[in-house]
């Protein structure tokens, strides 16, 4: 177990610092990503994350910090670290007019080893783009195309940097398919994301950043429960005595009424069934009952105080 | 080293050919330009001056054989700088690809097509163009080669400073066809005023256009050895200052 209580880490980044000019992209960045987990690293546009992400490539020298990936230093060992990583870049373009099965056929000449492209491209749902230009495939194509490429040296490392940036939610599901599917190999993957709810379904554990620096590290149920504690339960009932009895519920900070609904408010996991038992042990009928959990979009708020589209 | 680097300059090609102005424009135009040219001037002009005929039989080959080479050093220009803007330089980078294979697979492709322009030129030529001379097709070759591959290094440094996809094409000529001015292709370089003589000599394109004057008049190679040194050293100067300032991204 390493220091953070995840598996044998294969990448650690720490104190990394690159500016451009003036302007400091990121600064004390320090993390470990443990073997065969999702790592995301999420914030806004600009905080920093595909900077720190092509430091762990090997793509760019940080100014200051060491950086470890698979035993390896990813600037001087770049060459052999490529052959056992796999890379999509954000907003990256092949040729307009190379052909699926062309692009496919070059990358897997360039590894030491290469599994089989014709399969590769099955298990993605492009074979039946094999002979199609670049430039006619739809956005999720490409994508699942630049993930069959950063597939075909068979790798150990995937890093993919805001992958569903641009889809639609249709492909974006497949996408959150396929990369659960890389995990599933054995794989780890480091990603970015600044969409809090692709990160909260599908890394193991995210680091916030924002401004170049790193605010929290967790998996997304540890952030949630670290900065944003506060259920919600909204009921509504017809009962006159409610309130009264809402109240007198452990845990329970706040309860506000309007008409017949109300929001309350508490800390801890057992909110929820302290209010269940309180409505059955007095015979409270209720006609709703939901429950409102906090999410990643609320921690971020919570530390940054905006939204992360802002 | 050099891992991928035919499997990509052979792509490049099959890229370069799909796209619609590819084949036509680059390698059917000048084609075209030479045998109308060709025609027109041969049959029309020849008769009556001793200088146009002079430039019909030398002149016109050259420059045809220059407009190749300019021709492929600015689609050279367009396209690194389309790869840039769109990234594709950088995806392709991030492969154990080593930067000078992708950029060696961009001359290779372009030399590759060159020869075939000429190659079709001269069995155009063959057939309409009126001159009964023999003509060293092999050597004319080999110097157009050479002149281009010297020119293209230039090619990459107008592609480290062109900002946008957009200006590429415009910038690259307008830092490219005032050399034809200068060349000494229209005007004999004994005949330019002091100034611009020293300013043609600085001018790459003077020693392609002698080189492949000479070689095509039959003159031996190891005359005009200066020539080929010449284009040598530009390439050098060209490449080393490209691999400064060359940007991917």
């Amino acid at each position: 177990m390493g220091v953070s209580g995840t598996p044998r880490p294969v990448i650690q980044v720490s104190g990394i610092r690159k500016t451009y000019g003036a302007t400091v992209a990121v600064s004390e960045v320090s993390f470990e990503v443990g073997e065969g987990e999702i790592f995301g690293l999420i914030g806004p546009n600009g905080a920093g994350k595909t900077t720190t992400m092509e430091c762990v490539e090997g793509v760019r020298r940080p100014d200051r910090g060491v950086i470890s990936i698979l035993g390896l230093d990813p600037f001087r060992d770049v060459y052999r670290l490529q052959n056992r990583i796999g890379v999509q870049l954000q907003q990256a373009q092949l040729q307009k007019r190379i052909k699926v099965w062309e692009a496919v056929d070059l990358w897997a000449s360039l590894y030491s080893k290469a599994v089989d492209g014709n399969r590769l491209l099955e298990q993605l749902g492009l074979a039946n783009k094999r002979d199609a230009w670049f430039m006619t495939l739809s956005g999720g194509q490409k994508q699942r195309l630049f993930i069959a490429l950063a597939l075909i040296n068979d790798p150990e490392v995937v890093f993919l940097d805001e992958l569903t940036t641009g889809l639609d939610p249709q492909s974006r599901q497949a996408i959150w398919g396929l990369v659960r599917g890389i995990r599933e190999r054995g794989k780890t993957v480091f990603m970015t994301t600044h969409l809090m709810e692709e990160a909260e379904r599908l890394c193991d554990r995210v680091a916030i950043i924002e401004h170049g620096k790193i605010i929290d590290i967790g998996s997304p149920d540890e952030l949630v429960r670290r900065h944003c504690p506060v259920r919600t339960v909204v009921l509504a009932t017809g009962n006159a005595l409610a309130e009264e009895h809402l109240l007198t519920i452990p845990y329970v900070e706040a309860v506000a009424r309007q008409d017949g609904r109300f929001t309350i408010q508490g800390r801890g996991d057992d909110l929820v069934t302290e209010v269940i038992h309180c409505l059955s042990e007095n015979r409270i009928r209720v006609t709703e009952f939901r429950t409102v959990l906090p999410s990643l979009e609320d921690v971020f708020l919570k530390l940054t105080g905006h939204s992360i589209r802002d | 080293m050099f891992r991928g680097l035919w499997k990509l300059t052979w792509l490049e090609i099959k890229i370069f050919l799909r796209e619609p102005m590819g084949a036509v424009g680059t390698i059917l135009s000048p084609v075209l330009v030479f045998v109308i040219a060709g025609r027109f001037m041969g049959t029309q002009l020849a008769s009556r001056s001793i200088a146009v005929a002079g430039f019909v039989r030398v002149g016109l080959p050259v420059l045809a054989a220059m407009m190749i080479a300019l021709s492929a050093v600015l689609s050279l220009v367009t396209i690194i700088s389309i790869y840039r803007e769109g990234g594709i330089l950088k995806r392709l980078r991030a492969t154990p690809l080593r930067p000078h294979t992708i950029l060696t697979a961009h001359v290779l492709a372009k030399l590759a097509l060159t020869a075939v322009t000429m190659a079709l030129m001269v069995l155009a030529g063959k057939r309409y163009f009126p001159v009964n001379v023999r003509i060293p097709v092999v050597g004319f070759t080999i110097a157009l080669l050479i002149s281009t591959w010297s020119i293209l290094s230039i090619g990459f440094l107008i592609a480290s400073i062109v900002p946008t996809a957009r200006f590429a094409q415009p910038i690259g000529a307008a830092i490219l066809y005032p050399m034809i001015a200068l060349c000494g292709l229209f005007v004999p370089l004994q005949s330019l005023p002091p100034a611009l003589h020293t300013a043609a000599r600085m001018v790459p394109l003077t020693y392609a256009v002698s080189l492949l004057q000479g070689i095509w008049k039959g003159e031996a190679w190891s005359a005009h050895l200066g020539d080929v040194a010449a284009l040598v050293i530009v390439f050098v100067i060209c490449t080393a200052l490209s691999a400064k300032v060359f940007r991917w991204e």
